[in-house]
């Protein structure tokens, strides 16, 4: 058996603060296969975001971080890669999409020199025509009709549609194992939000790339991910594939999330407890998607 | 760059502010040719003309000496304009630098500099130039040097607080994410994007930096004589009010030109460059 993309095993996280530890984190755990689609469903503050950023590795160096836990990335324990082994995999092996595309792009530079930094990633010392010609292919991936002129302009002189596309052209530039897409495009609206969700999902699937996809928007869950983690308050609590978890909310939690969600058809605006005792009720995972044994230690 | 200055020739403000400001700069360029008396400049004496109120070829009168004040004015106009350049030019980058780096790496670093620059900033701006102008020689060279001692934490600050937001934007992320050493975030994605602001203080501070350095001398503690300075012109000038009026109004105006025409342009360009972000 191959090692999975990503797996996480009792991942804890605690910030030390003027009042003692505060846990955000209780030991999570999750694994992604090879391209695998996997979601990561949760409120605001569930800690969602900053499970991607450690997997990023981003938080290890905050002082006030306690962070304990196992994270394999293709095999590799990333707590025992020194930093630099870690930081030449972002921007190569691993790479992220953010809610609002258009603060992501430096309003300084044209696109086209930012694709330039990002595939020097891979390849350094590659050279600005060699790089725009590749850009141009990847921006045409992501049906950009005039690839040329979006290279030679600004971030703000691009709709929030285009933007993502080029954030999302520029993530899959150097063929990532691993995306990670944090609540990708929540700041545009809805039908940008469908169709750049398309082409994410079909670029994916032609470059095999395992997405963890990072969202509270229960519809764009549904239609992308193949499994799926409900996350509470820094604990799992319902793991499964996309459509039985959908189909048969097991957790006290999943049903309210799913309960909460208002209907296109009206109905009025749900109403449900805003904490109670059983949405701490511990892990349900559906048969057959629980995490594979066996990890060597 | 090029529609920054057609807004800037559109506006009456700005468009006097740039006629100022091209005045003083062309008359300090091309002082040896458009100058009745280049030699009035250093030290010369010529009591048959004494003290003249404004006539030809005294435009602007003679000093106790004789010598032309025009020339003077235009002479020392070089003099004010290659302080300021040089005294931003020392004191920007050092400024900008450790702003960015105490706002980008924040922590113990953020402390210890911001701190220090705090206890510049604590001072009074003049009393320091003054104390250090006490210890020192008081030359061109030691004004520049104490001019730059008091300058650079307005830019520390001004950076600092840049920094501190631009750090939380998108972009300086998705910088880190892709594996961006803290130099390249720090040079190549933040500090691009503090460029309007600073542009803009230093075109305004070099108005500033005339009127201190003036002031500097004014008290004599300054370019000394016989190298022309406004402000010592100005202190010279004041004993013989109001008699000899020229002696004090014509060096007096030529600073408030040079200190209206740089605050009218970086005022414009604020307004520019800010409507831009």
């Amino acid at each position: 058996m191959t090692a999975p993309t990503l797996l996480i095993r009792d991942l804890r996280l605690g910030f030390r603060g003027y009042s003692g530890l505060v846990e955000v984190l209780h030991g999570i755990s999750l694994h992604i296969a090879r391209g695998e689609r996997v979601a990561l469903v949760g409120e605001s503050g569930s800690g969602k975001s900053v499970t991607a950023r450690i997997v990023l590795g981003l938080l290890q160096n905050l002082k006030s971080a306690r962070i304990s836990g196992r994270i394999d990335f293709e095999g590799r324990d990333l707590s025992r890669l020194p930093e630099r082994e870690r930081r030449a995999l972002r921007g190569t092996r691993m790479s992220m999409i953010f809610q609002d595309p258009t603060s992501s792009l430096n309003p300084v530079y044209t696109i086209a020199t930012q694709f330039h930094e990002v595939l020097k990633r891979a390849a350094p010392g590659l050279d600005l025509v060699e790089a725009r010609r590749r850009a141009v292919v990847a921006l045409a991936d992501v049906a950009i009709g005039e690839p040329e002129r979006v290279l030679d302009s600004y971030s703000f002189q691009l709709s929030g549609g285009m933007n993502q596309r080029v954030m999302i052209a520029m993530a899959l530039a150097n063929e990532p194992s691993l995306l990670i897409a944090d609540e990708p495009g929540t700041a545009l609206d809805v039908t940008v939000q469908a169709q750049t969700l398309g082409l994410m999902r079909d670029l994916v699937d032609k470059h095999g790339t395992s997405v963890l996809f990072i969202s509270h928007n229960l519809g764009v869950v549904r239609e992308f991910a193949d499994r799926v983690y409900v996350i509470y308050k820094g604990r799992i609590a319902e793991q499964g594939p996309t459509a039985a978890l959908f189909e048969d909310p097991r957790h006290p939690y999943t049903r309210a999330l799913l309960s909460a969600v208002p209907r296109i058809t009206g109905g009025g605006i749900p109403e449900i407890e805003d904490a109670s005792e059983s949405y701490f009720a511990p892990l349900v995972v559906h048969e057959g998607f629980g995490e594979p044994e066996g990890v060597a230690r | 760059m090029r529609r920054t200055l057609a807004i800037l020739l559109r506006n009456p403000l700005s468009l006097l502010g740039l006629v100022l400001v091209g005045i003083v700069v062309l008359s300090a360029l091309l002082a040896d040719f458009i100058t009745p008396f280049p030699a009035h400049a250093g030290a010369v004496v010529d009591f048959a003309n004494f003290n003249k109120a404004p006539e030809w070829p005294y435009i602007m009168g003679t000093d106790l000496v004789g010598r032309d004040l025009f020339t003077r004015i235009v002479y020392a106009y070089r003099i004010s304009l290659i302080l300021g350049v040089v005294v931003l030019a020392l004191a920007v980058p050092v400024g900008v630098a450790i702003g960015l780096l105490a706002g980008y790496l924040g922590g113990w670093t953020e402390y210890l500099l911001m701190r220090l620059t705090d206890v510049f900033l604590s001072i009074p701006p003049l009393v320091l130039a003054m104390s250090m102008m006490g210890v020192l020689e008081p030359t061109l060279t030691n004004g520049m040097i104490a001019v730059t001692a008091m300058w650079w934490p307005w830019y520390t600050r001004l950076v600092y607080n840049l920094a501190r937001s631009e750090k939380e934007e998108g972009y300086v992320l998705a910088a880190e994410i892709i594996g961006a050493s803290r130099l390249h975030v720090m040079f190549r994605e933040i500090l691009p994007n503090c460029v309007p602001s600073i542009v803009t203080k230093m075109t305004l501070d070099l108005g500033f930096v005339i009127l201190i350095a003036s002031s500097l001398s004014f008290l004599g503690l300054g370019v000394q004589p016989p190298t022309p300075d406004l402000g010592s012109m100005v202190a010279d000038g004041a004993k013989y009010l109001p008699d000899s009026w020229w002696l004090t109004v014509f060096p007096g105006l030529a600073i408030l030109v040079a200190v209206f025409g740089f605050n009218l342009v970086g005022d414009a360009l604020r307004e520019v460059l800010g409507a831009e972000q």
